[in-house]
């Protein structure tokens, strides 16, 4: 198998330019939307630049694992919805305080991740694509059969979290700040990561994982801790799905959904955080685009997918560097 | 006389209907430089592997420093000091110089678990790192990305590697693999100077390194070892020259 | 819990394992000697059912149906391999990913456009759709039968080709040793399209047998490519003899795990919550061996490049 050839080989050197331009232009563009909304259709457009904010922040997880352990999960979705319906079940039962289902929803992603990450671990290659696609459906089937909280026909959140009692989801644009802060959190939560001790020895693992045994790593629980951050950010992100959509179902872990991941994190380009943003606003994007022109827009959408895995090497962001190389840069 | 810092007892290993390693005992002891010389496939990097603890020993005991270290994974004897180099170049290709010997240095310097803060800024990391590189002489290539260097200077890095683990134990499998004459000449006057400090096993074949350094040398051949001792017991041994070294010399 | 049942399903089991071994097979021989995952292995199954209805449809006969369906089936996998997988083969694993992911979200569409959204069925030869008496009180459909009989034989068949043909010794070593073959001389592009195409039409195979007992629709093709992973994983990639051993455990653990969870669990718990919990466990069972499966051997019981 060709070696991932990436952009996070090197430790990120609080590089002036490339580096921080582009992440600090997203979260501009991000941070000033709702000011541009106000004047058309601003519900829909909130709620769509939401979702992929709340997507990005799984994205980024999973850019952690992917981009930068080559650790292909294909059953990251599982997270997203054991965190959606943490706020699902509590609200059920009549507990809504963020206070209670943030923990609840992280608590339970940590845990899934540890149990399943210390089999899954054990594999390299396509076993661990394939177990961690096999647990993502597990969680999955354990859903649908969840007769008291809607099974396959998913469960309707009745009330937003609150915080102590105040309602700061109810509201389309507090929702959207909400959302917006925790990406930005995640996002340098993750970059503080990666240079990190801890993320050296994880990426000197991807490298050469051997070597950093005899040097006196155990990569192995390196990597399952890193497995588990990277669970709970995505739990994280179901959180406020669920918040979001007010609804979850077995769906937001199907494991097509897990594709839909991995696409947003390789759309955008691996192995650079801000890839996995951009990702995730191009996949959502272009699917709204493509379902508004027609009823099979999946017949167009994965021919697109097909090239984009053939001939984008990079991704988005990869595209861009070479532009910019060839325009002389 | 002090006990060895390494003993190797009835050692062995199959492969299959292939016996590797044959019934091996070996010692090192403290300060020396123990060679270990053999044609190809006598069973010299698979000996090696078993030291370090990437593969498992079928039959025999490991003890390093007094402690039995047979079933103990590498990463362990690693913390216990048992520092290898790889025949085949085995770094972080992508890192630079610097990080390739820092994270050797990062593994004995406190917890790797911390989450924030720039571990490639850590001066505490930063300058034994330099300092190892700066043993071997690649101290001006330390900005470079690993994957840069020419196949002599990736010997030294392996070696700057091992040596930044402070290690107890230094196991050099072909440090010299396919280095030219000034590359190996350098190599040979860095181990040269290391002798003494700590106990090194070194693997090799280039005849003039092994007895310029050797302060006592094993010969292997078929996983077996045939003779053992100071340089010139061993390079008169008729079984040897017979088996080896006659056409090694010439 | 009647006897009668527990052989009833342990039959059903042997029908799923046989259906899952069909599938498996292919998937492994890709896997193993082509190091490339193929997502679209289960939307070739399903072609195989859209292809039989429609000839079905044309030619009013099952056999012929069943036969036009498996060179259609073959063609287009052909094809698709001609026109996507083969700039797939060197890349890495995620990029495969999305590349054959893309071509299931495709193709379910299409069959949704061309064949519409409604299953469609497909109507199983007169003379082997009745039920046998196979004990005094165990009446049994003759179809599942007959594939339980088919996916032997396919074994069968195919144990011989790659145990004792010179095409199926260039598979196994293949599947051990990829770049050795290749460097020894033999044409490996000939011999991946060889391994490609009857991977397809034996994925298109059950499709076309399943067919008249499920009902064709798009998507059927997904759950079952997973249930497909978890048995070329569980067996070892690239051996043949680990799928089919593993697609028989899967197949009779999910059946008879959801069969009888309900009533195991009525041992130890009351009623009503074995009744709740019963049908979560039988759904996770297969998943839960794997785990351990993989836990004790992390590359499957027989892998073919053989245990690091």
């Amino acid at each position: 198998m060709a070696q991932l050839a990436l952009a996070s080989d090197r430790t990120p050197r609080r590089s002036g330019l490339a580096g921080n331009v582009l992440p600090v232009l997203v979260f501009i563009v991000f941070a000033a939307l709702p000011l541009f909304a106000a004047f058309q259709a601003e519900a829909y457009v909130l709620g769509l630049v939401t979702r992929v904010m709340i997507f990005a922040i799984a994205a980024l997880s999973l850019d952690l694992l992917v981009g930068y352990g080559a650790l292909v999960s294909f059953g990251h979705a599982a997270f997203v919805g054991l965190g959606a319906y943490a706020v699902g079940i509590l609200s059920a039962h009549g507990v809504h305080d963020a206070l209670i289902s943030l923990p609840v929803a992280l608590g339970v992603s940590a845990l899934f991740a540890w149990a399943t990450g210390i089999v899954c671990l054990r594999t390299k290659g396509v076993y661990f694509i394939m177990i961690t696609l096999a647990f993502g459906q597990m969680v999955f089937f354990i859903a649908t059969s969840l007769a008291p909280y809607g099974g396959d026909d998913g469960l309707t959140i009745r009330m937003r979290s609150t915080l102590a009692g105040f309602p700061i989801f109810n509201n389309d644009r507090s929702l959207y700040y909400i959302c917006l802060a925790c990406l930005l959190g995640a996002y340098l939560l993750c970059r503080a990561l990666i240079g990190s001790r801890f993320g050296r020895v994880y990426r000197g693992a991807r490298e050469n994982a051997l070597r950093m045994g005899t040097i006196g790593f155990e990569v192995y629980r390196f990597q399952l801790v890193m497995y588990v951050i990277a669970g709970m950010l995505a739990g994280l992100a179901g959180f406020l799905l669920g918040n979001a959509t007010d609804f979850v179902s077995p769906a937001y872990m199907a494991w097509q959904r897990s594709g839909d991941l991995l696409i947003m994190v390789i759309l955008g380009g691996m192995g650079t955080l801000h890839g996995a943003i951009v990702g995730s606003a191009a996949f959502l994007l272009t699917e709204e685009w493509l379902s508004g022109l027609t009823e099979h827009w999946k017949v167009i959408f994965g021919p697109l997918l097909v090239l984009v895995a053939v001939f984008a090497r990079g991704g988005l962001i990869g595209v861009g560097t070479r532009l910019r190389g060839l325009l002389g840069g | 006389m002090a006990d060895p810092v390494l003993r190797i007892e009835n050692l062995s290993k199959s492969f299959g209907g292939l016996r590797v390693t044959d019934d091996v005992t070996l010692d090192v002891r403290a300060g020396e430089l123990h060679a270990v010389i053999g044609p190809n496939g006598a069973g010299k990097t698979t000996l090696i592997n078993q030291i370090s603890g990437l593969l498992a020993p079928d039959a025999g005991h490991i003890a390093f420093a007094g402690e039995d270290i047979t079933g103990l994974p590498a990463h362990r004897r690693a913390e216990r000091g048992l520092a290898r180099s790889f025949q085949i170049t085995s770094i972080l290709p992508r890192f630079s110089v610097l990080e390739n010997v820092a994270l050797a240095v990062q593994a004995r310097n406190g917890s790797s678990f911390r989450f924030f803060g720039r571990a490639a800024d850590e001066a505490g990391l930063n300058s034994p790192a330099l300092a190892a590189l700066a043993q071997v002489g690649l101290a001006d290539r330390a900005d470079a990305a690993a994957a840069d260097l020419s196949h002599g200077e990736k010997r030294a890095l392996e070696l700057a590697i091992a040596l930044a683990m402070e290690p107890k134990l230094l196991l050099l499998d072909e440090p010299m693999a396919g280095t030219g004459r000034d590359e190996t000449d350098r190599l040979v006057a860095v181990l040269r100077s290391l002798k003494g400090r700590f106990p090194m096993v070194l693997v090799e074949h280039d005849m003039t390194a092994v007895f310029a350094l050797a302060d006592r040398i094993s010969v292997m051949i078929y996983g077996r070892i045939l003779a053992s001792g100071p340089p010139d017991v061993v390079r008169n041994d008729p079984q040897v020259v017979a088996a080896y070294l006659g056409d090694e010399m010439e | 819990m009647s006897l009668t049942l527990l052989i009833v399903q342990t039959l059903n089991g042997l029908q799923l394992g046989v259906l899952l071994f069909l599938i498996a097979a292919g998937l492994t021989l890709v896997f193993g000697v082509m190091d490339f995952i193929n997502l679209a292995h289960g939307v070739q199954y399903m072609l195989g059912a859209y292809l039989a209805v429609m000839f079905y449809g044309l030619t009013g006969n099952f056999l012929f149906a069943l036969v036009l369906a498996l060179g259609a089936a073959l063609l287009f996998g052909l094809v698709l391999e001609f026109a996507v997988f083969r700039h797939l083969y060197d890349r890495d694993h995620v990029d495969q990913v999305i590349a054959t992911f893309g071509i299931i979200i495709f193709l379910n569409q299409g069959v949704k456009l061309l064949w519409g959204a409604s299953p469609l069925s497909l109507p199983m030869p007169e003379a082997l759709s009745g039920s046998i008496v196979l004990m005094p009180g165990i009446l049994y459909p003759v179809w599942r039968l007959v594939i339980i009989a088919s996916g032997l034989a396919v074994a069968l068949i195919l144990y011989l080709l790659v145990g004792h043909t010179r095409v199926g010794m260039l598979v196994r070593a293949g599947a051990t040793n990829a770049p050795m073959v290749s460097a020894l001389g033999v044409n490996i592009r000939r011999l991946f399209m060889i391994v490609f195409g009857f991977g397809t039409m034996l994925a298109g195979f059950a499709g076309i047998m399943i067919a008249p007992i499920l009902s064709v629709e798009p998507g059927m093709g997904d759950t079952i490519l997973i249930l497909a992973f978890v048995v070329i994983v569980i067996g070892g990639i690239g051996s043949i003899r680990g799928a089919f051993l593993a697609a028989l455990i899967i197949g009779l653990v999910d059946t008879l795990g959801r069969s009888f969870a309900v009533d195991i669990l009525r041992l130890f718990m009351a009623p009503s919550p074995a009744r709740t919990v019963g049908p979560a466990i039988a759904s996770m069972l297969i998943y839960l061996l794997m785990a351990v499966v993989l836990y004790l051997r992390p590359a499957g019981l027989f892998p073919a490049k053989g245990r690091a």
